[in-house]
């Protein structure tokens, strides 16, 4: 289980928020003039990474606000939490060191968020 | 040549046992890699091996490669609770996982390879007046579609399964259940190395230990696959890696719309046959059966965010328990021995993928998430048939990615059973 640090209350098990998938899609700006493969990727299509990835929670159980956070998906290190419109930060992460290999430290639950 | 393994049979066991089983031979080789294959097959999980297995036996095609970046049946294949059942709603996925489950029943015999498939029933509960409804019309749709299906009333239930509490007064009640009889279990590594084993006889190369981490296309043609232990070439790739789906269409510049979860799974400590069936409930989140070996077998949900860490959370395990301990309140003392999780790879309309893409010669099967051990035989069918002709089979026709763009879903989220 990881420990999520909410942007407005504080660390608390993961529990108590939902994960709302990819950060910064954005809704199309014009939506009649998309096409339907455009719809699809809008819609459906994910990056689905393994590695660092932009993310959305909601602290569901908590405050209900929405925030991003960083995540590394091979180790489930959570490395920043950030708020809503803002930019994704640059963080170093434990990458797997092959696409579908283990990253260096192995993977494992890291349930706290690293502090530097 | 290809020299066909030897036959197992009583006879084998006792002439072994005289050599105290020492001599039996490897069931697959460990080959050289060659430079180039007629078709690759990227995953050694039931799915990938079914395909390079019926590929050879239905299409003949004589040079084939399975290459795998753990070891065979290391991934969802064998850890899974291999639970197999047909009885979904929609047309489309009714007629390919029954064409599975058809497989499922000739299995042993075709493999010559004991996967231990027992069709002891499948019981989806229903706890509530929307449950009732719902399995109700599955019945009636299964029936539609030859799908062999029965609705038990609560009495029939606790006759079927006497240890189930069916006390009006726990917070969700046994209100019916449907019953398949043709549903069951089976033994999932059996499986991955029955095939392995079927697939070797026939010339197929199982590499093991071999990541892929490229795919070179050519003009939009596939050319081969760059792997950690080179590059081997082939103008067919078919890519059936579950959780790392995602990361090797990546390689290609495709985009999947699946996202990878990890899913868990725990035996108890073995006891005395108890359950003789598989008891199955959405609404609570619970599935248990018995192995041979007398554990029980139970799953857990998926995890709410994505990882590939082959690890979930603890409160999903929590969460099942008090629903098992409800539905059967003889287990509440019993210690669970293992606990592990599998990446599942979950698409949108939780059907799964098994399709040509824009690139020629680049095939994908995916997308099973929770529920594709008991289509495996079936998938590997159809995906070698798509691989062999590039042309989809009529029961993998309905299940291409093209539905994302179509808006020609097959939702069965819920409409099934939710998991497995
Ligand atoms: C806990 C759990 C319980 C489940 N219960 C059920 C159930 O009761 N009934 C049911 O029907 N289904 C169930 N499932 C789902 C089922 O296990 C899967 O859908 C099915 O096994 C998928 O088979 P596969 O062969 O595609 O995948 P896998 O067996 O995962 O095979 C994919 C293979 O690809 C390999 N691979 C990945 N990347 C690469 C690469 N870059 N290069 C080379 N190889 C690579 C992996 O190592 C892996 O061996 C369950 C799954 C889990 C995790
Ligand atoms: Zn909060």
């Amino acid at each position: 289980m990881l420990l999520i640090n909410c942007p407005y209350c504080g660390e608390r098990e993961q529990e108590e928020f939902s994960c709302g998938g990819e950060a910064h899609i954005e809704r199309p700006k014009n939506p009649p003039d998309l096409n339907d493969d455009q719809w699809a990727d809008y819609l459906f299509l994910r990056q689905n990474i393994k590695g660092l990835q932009y993310e959305r929670w909601n602290h569901s159980f908590g405050c209900r606000q929405w925030f991003n956070v960083a995540r590394n998906t091979a180790t489930d290190e959570i490395l920043a939490v950030y708020k809503m419109g803002e930019k994704p930060p640059v963080v170093e992460s434990n990458d797997p060191i092959t696409p579908c290999g283990e990253p260096a430290i192995g993977s494992g639950n890291f349930s706290t968020s690293k502090k530097s | 040549m290809i020299k066909s393994p030897k036959k197992y049979s009583v006879f084998s066991l006792v002439k072994n046992a005289f050599s105290y089983h020492e001599n039996w031979q490897p069931a697959w080789k460990n080959p050289e890699i060659k430079k180039e294959y007629e078709a690759i097959i990227v995953g050694g999980g039931g799915h990938g091996l079914t395909t390079a297995f019926y590929l050879a036996k239905n299409h003949g095609v004589k040079n084939i490669a399975v290459v795998e970046k753990g070891w065979i049946g290391g991934g969802n294949t064998g850890r899974n609770t291999t639970i197999i059942r047909s009885n979904y709603l929609w047309d489309q996925s009714a007629a390919i996982y029954d064409h599975a489950l058809k497989l499922w029943e000739g299995m042993s015999q075709e493999l010559n390879y004991n996967v231990m498939f027992s069709q002891r029933g499948v019981m989806n509960v229903a706890h509530n007046l929307h449950d009732v409804r719902e399995l109700k019309r599955r019945w009636h749709a299964n029936r539609l579609n030859g799908v062999d299906c029965e609705w038990l009333d609560t009495k029939e239930v606790k006759k079927f399964c006497p240890v189930i509490n069916t006390s009006p007064n726990i917070r969700y009640p046994v209100m019916g259940a449907t019953l398949q009889r043709r549903a069951g279990t089976a033994r999932h590594d059996a499986v991955a190395w029955g095939y392995a084993r079927g697939a070797d006889s026939m010339g197929v190369d199982i590499i093991q230990n071999c990541e892929v981490t490229g795919i070179n296309i050519n003009n939009g043609n596939v050319t081969g696959i760059e792997t950690t232990r080179g590059t081997i070439n082939s103008k067919k790739i078919g890519v059936v890696s579950a959780g790392h789906s995602s990361v090797i269409a990546k390689m290609a510049g495709i985009k999947l719309p699946l996202e990878s979860r990890p899913l868990q799974a725990l035996v108890s400590e073995p006891v005395k046959p108890v359950i003789d069936t598989v008891v199955m409930s959405n609404t609570i989140h619970a599935y248990v059966s018995q192995s041979d070996k007398g554990e029980l077998v139970i799953g857990a949900g998926t995890d709410g965010y994505n990882s590939y860490s082959q690890r979930g959370g603890f409160n999903i395990v929590e969460d099942t328990i008090m629903a098992i301990v409800e539905l059967f309140p003889l287990f509440s003392r019993m210690k669970m021995l293992r606990h592990w999780g599998g990446i599942v790879d979950i698409c949108p309309d939780a059907s799964p993928i098994i399709s040509k893409t824009h690139i020629n010669g680049l095939y994908f099967n995916c997308g099973w998430g929770t529920g594709g051990f008991k289509a495996t035989p079936g998938s590997g069918w159809v995906f070698a048939h798509t691989i062999a002709n590039d042309q989809p089979h009529a029961l993998n026709a309905p299940f291409s990615i093209n539905r994302f763009s179509s808006g020609e879903l097959v939702d069965e989220h819920g409409a099934a059973a939710v998991a497995h």
